[in-house]
């Protein structure tokens, strides 16, 4: 399930004294499968860029295709669209509302018309996914913590099914066990559904660690494009607007102006790690 | 449409409006709409407009923002003009099916179109060129004479000043809690009337509990900075007329006295 | 004694079920001893629900302890007429910038807290100018705050407290909603705070990389204290740390990684900077 964007440009408040060009003529090109990173300071586009993706807001100029199909063109299908790119968006906890956390992950498949059985495995397989047992089910979903109505709400999209899973900060305020417990979840799903996989992320150490490929989002324009390791050898660049590479880039950097000889290409602990070593006894 | 709404919005700016005192704007206000209710002629209505266009023109904010704020209110407006138009009796100007519209009724209906906006812009200006604390502020010492009968003038203007500032910020979570449904594939915009109330409980509910936060969150913050009430409180900005605020006063008794006197001599 | 010193503090409340009757007790702070000094970067890190937020609302007596002693600026906070030299002594900042800005525009925010305690006019706008310069956002004093970033409304929550010359800030989870460069903007502001104005800081986070620079690091877990010491001490002790479900900051842990690979590195490496020199020490030896 490809997505292909043209051209497309989001000019909000056109015409008035508060015109604001939030995405200026960004192509870009989403294959199946992939796990992509989008990363941007604040008001860099991305979070307006993603909302795009599933049609919940629409750009003033430009297309985007889905499977093909351009998803502008009159009588198209808008809401079996958002069944198929989920869009997970940030402090998603702040969207429950049922009486418990099962009805809740129904709402999604309910709305997309399935019966009553097929709504209800979805949710007993999402919630699974997410890693809430049973006991969780008929609680309501203000009696979890943090990081349990994060992953409900999570659940919620995937009840869904959506062939592009979309996550806009999906780690924001949990600590770092919560953190690392929803990024290995969501990992775990891209590699056994298939799916593609959208992470929209402040933190470059959590991006360099799971995705293939990174969009640089600046003034609503894609800086960089390309895997971790090509992006974060622009961290200059990335400094001037505003973003960093990963500490261990850094580390390894600073190694080679001292003279060391090492592959100074590693954005994870263990590349990094591994490189090391290596350059030690070069 | 949401980001339209412009109650409740500051706009920030070095003006003769924005300093003068809020009683003094609350008072003006008060009379400008009680102005365009006195008389009914475009003469009137003319000295009306003039005098709230000088007054936007000094208070430095660009009329576009005005506008910004009547497009939300549009929709009440057209009902207001087409009850009139079609519900006034007289001279039969033009009959559609069973629904007649009179001459009178097209004066009734222009009347209250410039009615009606003239009142919002002439409010809006007011909310525009004082923040809402100074408002509350002057809306506190205009009703202090009420606390003799001990009715809690201070907290009723710290409420409304929190909730002046809680406009902008929930209709933004409304906008987001509203995205975030549409995603799961809620519909707001179709159905009849009933169903669109039962799909509204997937916005209501998240925005209630997340106003509550707040105001959890806010009562923490204000008893952490210690305060008890208007017991022992001081200003930072005391209300004290200045020579600039008699002379508004002036300016808008002014501005009633031509208006009277225009409308009792040109009748069209 | 310090400024902050707490004796066995200990904070329960019940919960209740359906039928109101009592369904468990729960213990969020248990039997904490703290003693803070004037003028020291004290750092409280915990999980989420670890007690930290409990812990730091009764150093502004918003909650008082069920069990133990609180002492704030030599105060008992369980003395009801203690209430407002307590939070004058300690002024509070929290997580959420837009939950705790009252005022519509940022001088009259900052302008609140000494309103509240009665300063005379003048003094309140000299408090204002002093504090709104001290966090930088002296520029923004006529701007509505919510056409602010997140970091600078946080500067602006930490002017509002500076305003009411507290002898102590707490800070609760201040970066937790913010971007990357909010969170330095808070932290930069936090620190010039500690070593310019000398206030004494206590700041609770799940950041690592926040409290690197921190006097003394307390780290909480169920209500209690289970480690204490420098950075460089509780930095040391990656695996207890992950125990308690935190992690380190990315320099400590890369060298954490290189010493079980058998590299002869010193414990609790803090910076990119330390870590490099021991590397290129430890090369030059070879």
């Amino acid at each position: 399930m490809s997505i292909k964007i043209e051209n497309l440009s989001h000019v909000y408040g056109e015409g008035t004294a508060f015109e604001k060009r939030a995405l200026d003529n960004v192509s870009l090109e989403l294959p199946d499968g992939q796990f992509l990173g989008i990363i941007g300071h604040t008001g860099s586009g991305k979070s307006t860029l993603i909302q795009h993706l599933n049609g919940i807001l629409k750009g003033t100029s430009g297309a985007i295709f889905f499977n093909g199909e351009n998803i502008y063109q009159e009588g198209y299908d808008m809401r079996r669209l958002r069944g198929e790119v989920g869009v997970v968006f940030q402090y998603p906890e702040h969207q429950l509302f049922e009486i418990d956390v099962f009805t809740d992950v129904c709402f999604g498949p309910k709305n997309q018309g399935l019966s009553k059985e097929e709504t209800e495995e979805r949710a007993r397989e999402a919630l699974n996914q997410v890693g809430l047992s049973e006991k969780y089910y008929k609680k309501s979903p203000f009696e979890l913590s943090g990081g349990q109505k994060r992953r409900a709400a999570i659940a919620g999209i995937l009840a869904m099914h959506p062939s592009v899973l979309i996550l806009d900060e999906p780690t924001a305020g949990l600590d770092p066990k919560g953190r690392d417990e929803i990024l290995d979840q969501i990992a775990e799903l891209h590699r056994i559904r298939g799916i593609t996989v959208v992470l929209v992320s402040h933190s470059m150490e959590d991006v360099a660690r799971y995705v293939d490929r990174i969009i640089v989002m600046n003034k609503g324009k894609v800086r960089f494009d390309g895997p971790p390791r090509e992006v974060f050898q622009h961290y200059k660049e990335l400094e001037s607007i505003g973003l960093a590479a990963p500490q261990v880039t850094y580390i390894v950097k600073d190694l080679e102006k001292r003279g060391w000889n090492l592959d100074t290409t590693a954005t994870t602990v263990e590349e990094a790690r591994d490189a090391i070593l290596k350059g030690l006894k070069a | 449409m949401i980001r339209d709404i412009t109650i409740g919005q500051y706009y920030p700016a070095e003006s003769p409006v924005h300093r003068l005192d809020p009683r003094v704007k609350l008072g003006a206000t008060v009379i400008y709409i009680v102005s365009l209710f006195l008389f009914e002629s475009f003469a009137a209505y003319a000295v009306a407009a003039l005098f709230l266009a000088a007054v936007i023109k000094l208070s430095k904010v660009p009329f576009k923002f005005m506008v910004r704020g009547l497009k939300s209110i549009m929709i009440l407006m057209m009902i207001t003009v087409l009850f009139n138009l079609f519900l006034t009796p007289g001279n039969t100007v033009l009959q559609i099916w069973r629904l007649q519209i009179t001459d009178e009724g097209i004066f009734k209906a222009i009347f209250m179109a410039i009615r009606l906006t003239l009142l919002i812009l002439g409010s809006t200006v007011m909310t525009l060129t004082t923040t809402p604390n100074n408002l509350t502020d002057g809306l506190e010492k205009a009703l202090r004479p009420l606390k003799k009968l001990h009715v809690p003038v201070f907290e009723i203007s710290m409420i409304m000043s929190i909730a002046l500032r809680f406009i902008p910020i929930l209709l933004d979570e409304t906008d987001k809690i509203m995205k975030a449904q549409t995603a799961r594939g809620a519909d707001f915009e179709h159905g009849n009337l009933i169903q669109r109330a039962k799909n509204m409980v997937p916005l209501l509910v998240p925005l209630f509990i997340s106003a509550f936060r707040r105001a959890n969150d806010l009562a923490l913050a204000m008893e952490s900075r210690c305060y008890r009430g208007g017991e022992g409180r001081t200003k930072m900005k005391p209300l004290i007329y200045k020579k600039a605020d008699y002379a508004g006063y002036a300016i808008a008794f002014g501005y009633l006295a031509v208006l009277i006197l225009v409308g009792n001599l040109i009748k069209v | 004694m310090g400024i902050i010193k707490a004796i066995k503090l200990a904070y329960e409340y019940k919960k209740y079920d359906d039928e109101g009757k009592v369904e468990s007790t729960i213990r969020a702070v248990d039997g904490v001893d703290l003693d803070v000094k004037k003028g020291d970067f004290v750092a409280i890190l915990g999980h989420n629900g670890s007690g930290k937020s409990t812990l730091a609302k009764h150093l502004n007596a918003l909650l008082v302890p069920t069990d133990g002693t609180l002492y704030v600026d030599g105060k008992d906070t369980r003395q009801e007429e203690n209430l407002w030299d307590v939070r004058k002594a300690a002024g509070m900042v929290f997580q959420n910038p837009d939950n705790q800005i009252i005022g519509s525009i940022v001088e009259e925010d900052v302008g609140f807290g000494p309103e509240n305690m009665g300063v005379p006019t003048e003094q309140i706008w000299e408090r204002v100018e002093e504090s709104l310069r001290c966090v930088g956002m002296w520029e923004y004093r006529n701007a509505s705050p919510n056409k602010l970033s997140g970091g600078q409304k946080q500067r602006v929550a930490i002017a509002g407290v500076v305003a009411m010359h507290p002898k102590c800030i707490v800070l609760d989870e201040p970066t937790a909603m913010l971007d990357p460069s909010g969170r330095r903007e808070v932290i930069r502001t936090v620190r010039a705070l500690n070593q310019v104005e000398e206030v004494t800081v206590i700041l609770i986070t799940h950041y690592m990389e926040e409290v690197v620079y921190a006097d003394k690091v307390f780290v909480m877990d169920q209500g209690k204290v289970v480690m204490q010491g420098t950075p460089r001490e509780v930095f040391s002790q990656v695996e207890t740390l992950k125990k308690y479900r935190l992690d380190v900051p990315q320099a400590t842990l890369l060298a954490y990684e290189l010493k079980k690979a058998g590299l002869d590195l010193p414990d609790g490496i803090l910076s990119r900077e330390e870590l490099v020199d021991e590397l290129c020490q430890l090369k030059s030896k070879i």
